[in-house]
């Protein structure tokens, strides 16, 4: 069985590379090739299920060690692999979703000219995820970790004749370094402490380094996971990313590898456990995000972005869990799980929207869209009713537990944790709806030829081009698109139910995922009841302002908070502000101070040098006499410096 | 005393007769062998079946003589077996196995370039090679023209490769002074003829010979002289003995001798010109002057093979003086080598930057290296030994890579040298270009190419040897060295291409096969030395 986890990568990997070497001669099969490698990966992550649930529960963990990477005398790199129940819900979630992307796509890319290539970076991606959860260290964590980077980087410039995606693409890159410093400093300082990355001695080992050695790992550990999972304050990548195909944004950018943060936390959890600094810098970092992106969710129109905003609110509600301990672990992978069912079904029910709407992405541009979408409403709906948190749906067994392990935690910081995760359920509420009741609801507004604002020209560049406005046929989406939209309607509606069952799922991690029940200051089903009032504020009121009124087509100038939302809450403006600008300010000085004193050094020394070449060249004049002579002076030399030698 | 007890003895006072083991000294036998055949060929064999007969045969020799080598390195005679032959005169030992591995793998690819019949433009309708027509001839005289007429070639550099090859197998196993000398001579006198015999040019050939001859006849001189006078010192010229004497455990005996023996000054001053004369053909300076005017006027397929070989062979005998003959006077040497060590690698890099022809630049590249490869001696550690043997086998690939890719780019007359004419070579011959670059980068020691490995590996072993400030010296050497490496790679790929310039000739693939062979050892032993680094350790330990 071991080895069957090495094939797991290596399927995906070999996808990769024959289509990315294959040519042109597999452009008419590729999208065949990748898919079936994704499902050949899904089956032997099955096959494997099946035998773990054969195991007994404390003899489920599976290695594999491949061979020897970097092995330099006390610096051992293995690459190994390392299956317990943790990974294993990881490569089910990320095979299994990534499958049904991979059949979504083959419709969904169909007049694609490069859709060989972008199927093998889809099975790029794969193939690097599945590294980073299976790794049994950190180091090899940290290579699958840059190899989503890359995929992640590759999709999303895939469309890369637009300059928009080409800039997203190298912002998404950027701000992940930042992110992947922390990692890369996490591992120096692990191997400096314990002489050695892998998993299982690190983590048992770390409860006896002190605090502030785990401190300093686990904030470094959070900074990456920052970078990864679009967290504050390396959130700002993640909007822009939805430049790349709507599949990528469904695979990459919400249901997987935006999560990698979410487990790297997770799998550390014996360092944050031993480190409380650091775990309340999480729960923080957790509380500010799932608010940041829920109020930018509100507020844009853009249906993708809307959805990225929410991708990045509901990580925050799982980073939140992450931060809370043993309480909270095992309900942030939980979330983690169910989210990636209904938010996949919601950006694939999104790209449905587009395909049939010319590609059109600005909600205010949609309206009515149920009558001639019904698949795609009706999937799009459950989606919708999951991540609401609407009871007996996925969304709300998960957040719903979320919620009482915040204020579990206790005291004030209780208090506000879990309040702010109230407030995240209700405008979590608000801004789907409000996606809903604009897209599929309502009047529909394609009808007519957009108005262009006179105040805001460039807020909708696609509807400019061209001089004649084309009325959109909304049309359903193929059978290829449709379908993988059902599947994942069915784990949206069902998954947090049968996780829950006797909570089932927290038992199946329970051996290698601490777990202890968190006690509230009020009873469970008082949280429960103010989660669902919460729940019906914000569906009431967005349904208030875009249900009962007509939504207008351009959008009002709104007051400076809804501005400011738009703007991603200034996030770019801040880094520009606060980052960029001094940098460019930096580089100017040195770019100074490199041509007018280094340049003028170097330039001297070569100066110098070269002078002392040409004067010395003469010397080689040509003349054997004078060559002979040189000799002899030289046997001189040597003569009477050996004989000088020995006299001193 | 029975009768037969006093023959023994008198047989043992008459002069025994020499014991030879013929086995072990098969490599150097079979190349000294055929290189005697090859005279016969010229004597006897048509002149047109020639070419094929020489080429075949050398081939065959130095191929056969490598699988003896290697057979002996296999019998542990590298190792365990390690011993001295014929009298004490050779050492069959690891350094000495190393050395004459890689002497006849590198004339097995020089012989390649020497081969090579397609690059010049046809003559009366024949093949040329890179060699006069006719050696004697006046240049550019009746009799010159007659030869190219008749479609002579000099199939005689065959058996004078041979025979330098010979001389350049025994001596760095020489364990007497004596065989020390007379190798010397074997590979140097057939230098300097294949020095005189280039096709065009060859004014500048025979000046470039004769230059090479004179200073060489000279050197030898000096070591001739260094031997006379440790011979004053010891009473012998076994390196056993005098290394005997030195450690004062063993007074010769010699009558005559006796007012001179263990006399310090006569050693001093005899080991000082001993390595003078090695200095000399490793080309260090200030022994190095004649280093750019013979590689520039040598043929350039000679040029490569001396340039390779000869530096393997004379440091290979150098490190074995050092090491044998005067570990004793370590500490009066150290100094006086730190000196040309600094000077030699400072002064090839220094003054290679000016230099506006590409063999000439390859010259002073050099000299330089001979200084870092004095870096590795130095060291006077086991892993310094190592480490000489290492960088010689990378060494010597690199260079004989890169003057085969000389030969290559051509105008109306014949190779185009001069710097100038290499500018946008990138453009238009991409894949000569890049080879080039390579190899240029192996010299400058970059990594991921065998050059980083042998500088890393010397300056290693010279740090440990206690010489870091030399380490210091050559560093700043190399950043001075990479430059002018460099400026060729950018002159080849970022400016433009003269519009009369050199076209890149088409070669056979025996060019082919000599460049290719030198760039995968170049890479192989900069992406993965340590095998080799391992084999040169193992070799690193002389018989004595």
């Amino acid at each position: 069985m071991e080895t069957l986890i090495g094939l797991l990568v290596a399927a995906p990997l070999l996808g990769a590379a024959v289509l990315l070497c294959g040519g042109r001669r597999l452009d008419r099969t590729g999208h065949w090739i990748g898919t079936a490698l994704a499902a050949a990966s899904f089956l032997l992550g099955a096959v494997l299920f099946a035998d773990m649930l054969g195991r007994e529960a404390g003899d489920r963990t599976l290695s594999q060690h491949l061979f020897s990477w970097i092995p330099v005398g006390g610096f051992q790199a293995d690459v190994a692999f390392r299956l317990d129940q943790l990974s294993m819900t990881f490569v089910l979630l990320i095979t299994g979703v990534g499958t049904l992307i991979h059949v979504y796509s083959i419709g969904y890319m169909e007049h694609d000219e490069r859709r060989r290539r972008f199927f093998g970076y889809l099975n790029l991606f794969l193939a690097a995820m599945l590294l980073l959860v299976l790794a049994d260290n950190y180091l090899l964590l940290y290579a699958g970790w840059e190899g989503v980077g890359l995929a992640s980087y590759l999709l999303i410039g895939f469309w890369q004749h637009k300059p928009s995606a080409a800039t997203a693409a190298k912002k998404a890159f950027i701000v992940n370094r930042v992110g992947d410093i922390g990692l890369s400093i996490a591992i120096m300082i692990m191997f400096t402490t314990f002489g050695t990355f892998a998993f299982s001695p690190v983590l048992e080992s770390v409860g006896e380094t002190g605090e502030g050695t785990a401190t300093a790992i686990g904030l470094m550990l959070l900074l990456a996971a920052c970078g990864k999972s679009a967290q504050v304050p390396l959130q700002s990548w993640l909007g822009d990313a939805m430049e790349g195909p709507t599949p990528v944004s469904a695979l990459i950018h919400a249901a997987t590898m935006v999560t990698a943060g979410v487990y790297l936390i997770v799998r550390s959890g014996a360092i944050f456990d031993a480190a409380p600094t650091a775990q309340t810098a999480v729960v923080t970092v957790g509380a500010v995000t799932l608010l940041f992106g829920a109020i930018v969710g509100c507020a844009k129109d853009d249906i993708k972005k809307v959805l990225a905003g929410s991708t990045m609110s509901q990580i925050g509600y799982m980073v939140l869990a992450a931060g809370l301990g043993p309480i909270g672990y095992a309900f942030a992978i939980m979330h983690l799980v169910t989210h990636g069912f209904f938010k996949a079904g919601l950006f694939l029910g999104a790209g449905s929207v587009m395909h049939g709407m010319n590609d059109e992405v600005d909600m205010r541009r949609y309206g009515g869209l149920r009558k001639y979408m019904p698949i795609t409403f009706a999937t799009f709906g459950l989606g919708y009713l999951a991540i609401i948190g609407f009871p007996g749906l996925s969304g709300f067994f998960s957040k719903d537990k979320i919620i009482e392990a915040a204020f579990a935690k206790g005291g004030a910081e209780g208090w506000i944790l879990g309040g702010a995760a109230l407030l995240g359920a209700a405008l979590t509420a608000f801004y789907m709806t409000r996606v809903m009741l604009m897209t599929f609801f309502g009047e529909e507004r394609w009808r007519n030829a957009p108005t262009p604002s006179p105040k805001e020209p460039s807020v909708e560049p696609a509807a400019e081009t061209g001089g004649e406005y084309e009325v959109p046929h909304p049309h359903e989406s193929p059978k290829s698109m449709t379908v993988p939209m059902i599947v994942l309607a069915f784990g949206s509606v069902f998954a947090g139910g049968l996780f829950s069952w006797g909570e089932a799922f927290v038992h199946w991690l329970e051996p290698v995922v601490p777990f202890e029940h968190g006690h509230p200051p009020v009873s469970a089903l008082t949280v429960t009841a103010a989660t669902v009032v919460a729940l019906l504020i914000g569906v009431g009121a967005a349904w208030l302002q875009y249900g009962r009124k007509p939504v207008p087509a351009l959008a009002p100038r709104g007051s400076l908070l809804t501005r400011a939302a738009r703007r991603d809450l200034l996030q770019d403006d801040f880094n520009h502000v606060v980052l960029v600008k001094p940098g460019e300010y930096l580089t100017r000085g040195l770019v100074y101070l490199d041509h007018k004193v280094v340049d003028g050094a170097v330039n001297g020394t070569a100066a110098a040098v070269g002078g002392l070449s040409g004067r010395s060249r003469r010397i080689q004049n040509g003349y054997a006499r004078s060559y002979a002579v040189s000799m002899l002076g030289g046997a001189a030399v040597l003569v009477a410096a050996t004989l000088l030698m020995r006299a001193v | 005393m029975s009768t037969t007890t006093e023959l023994t003895l008198r047989a043992q006072e008459m002069i025994p007769a020499p014991d030879i083991e013929y086995g072990q000294l098969a490599p150097v036998l079979i190349v000294i062998g055929a290189a005697v055949v090859g005279v016969l060929i010229e004597a006897f064999v048509p002149r047109r079946a020639r070419y094929t007969a020489q080429a075949l045969l050398a081939g065959l020799a130095l191929a056969s003589a490598f699988a003896a080598v290697v057979g002996l390195a296999a019998a542990g005679r590298a190792t365990t077996e390690a011993g001295l032959v014929a009298m004490g005169a050779l050492a069959v030992d690891g350094p000495a196995l190393f050395l004459q591995g890689v002497i006849l793998l590198v004339s097995l690819v020089a012989l390649l370039t020497f081969a090579e019949r397609r690059l010049d433009p046809r003559a009366h309708g024949r093949h040329v090679d890179s060699f006069a027509a006719e050696g004697a001839a006046v240049p550019g005289g009746e009799g010159e023209k007659a030869a190219v007429r008749a479609g002579f070639t000099t199939t005689e550099v065959y058996p004078l490769l041979l025979f330098a090859v010979g001389g350049m197998l025994v001596f760095p196993a020489a364990n007497d002074l004596l065989t020390l000398f007379i190798a010397l001579e074997v590979f140097s006198l057939p230098l300097y003829v294949l020095c005189a015999l280039a096709r065009r040019k060859r004014l500048m050939s025979q000046e470039a010979a004769l230059k090479y001859f004179l200073l060489g006849a000279f050197s030898s001189a000096f070591l001739l002289f260094g031997i006379a006078l440790l011979y004053g010192y010891a009473g012998s010229v076994k390196y056993a003995d005098i290394a005997s004497v030195i450690a004062d455990t063993n007074r010769g005996t010699t009558e005559a001798l006796a007012g001179t023996t263990g006399n310090d000054v006569l050693l001093l001053i005899g080991g000082a010109l001993l390595v003078m004369g090695l200095l000399f053909k490793v080309g260090a300076v200030p022994f190095h002057m004649w280093t750019p005017d013979v590689y520039q006027g040598a043929p350039t397929p000679v040029t490569g093979f001396m340039a390779a070989a000869t530096k393997v062979a004379a440091f290979g005998a150098l490190l074995r003086l050092l090491y044998v003959v005067l570990p004793g006077l370590t500490w009066d040497w150290r100094p006086v080598m730190w000196g040309v060590a600094i000077v030699s690698m400072l002064a090839g890099a220094v003054i290679a930057i000016t230099q506006t022809d590409v063999k000439r630049l390859l010259a002073y590249s050099s000299i330089a290296h001979a200084g870092f490869i004095l870096a590795g001696v130095i060291a006077a550690t086991p892993s310094g030994i190592s480490s000489v043997l290492f960088y010689l086998a990378a060494y010597s690939f690199v260079t004989l890579g890169a003057f085969a890719v000389v030969t290559l780019v051509r105008d109306a007359g014949g190779e185009a040298t001069h710097l100038s004419k290499w500018a946008g070579l990138g453009r238009r011959s991409p894949l000569v270009a890049a080879v080039f670059a390579v190899f240029l980068l192996a010299f400058a020691g970059i990594p991921l190419t065998s050059g980083f490995a042998g500088k890393f590996a010397v300056f290693k072993a010279a740090a440990e040897g206690g010489a870091g400030a030399l380490v210091v010296v050559g560093v700043i050497a190399s950043a001075i060295a990479a430059f002018f490496y460099i400026r060729v790679i950018v002159l080849m790929f970022f400016s433009e291409p003269k519009v009369e310039g050199p076209s890149v000739a088409v070669p056979s693939p025996l060019t082919t096969t000599a460049i290719a062979v030198g760039v995968a050892v170049t890479l192989v032993l900069g992406v993965a030395p340590q095998y080799f680094l391992d084999l040169a350790s193992q070799a690193g330990v002389f018989a004595r």
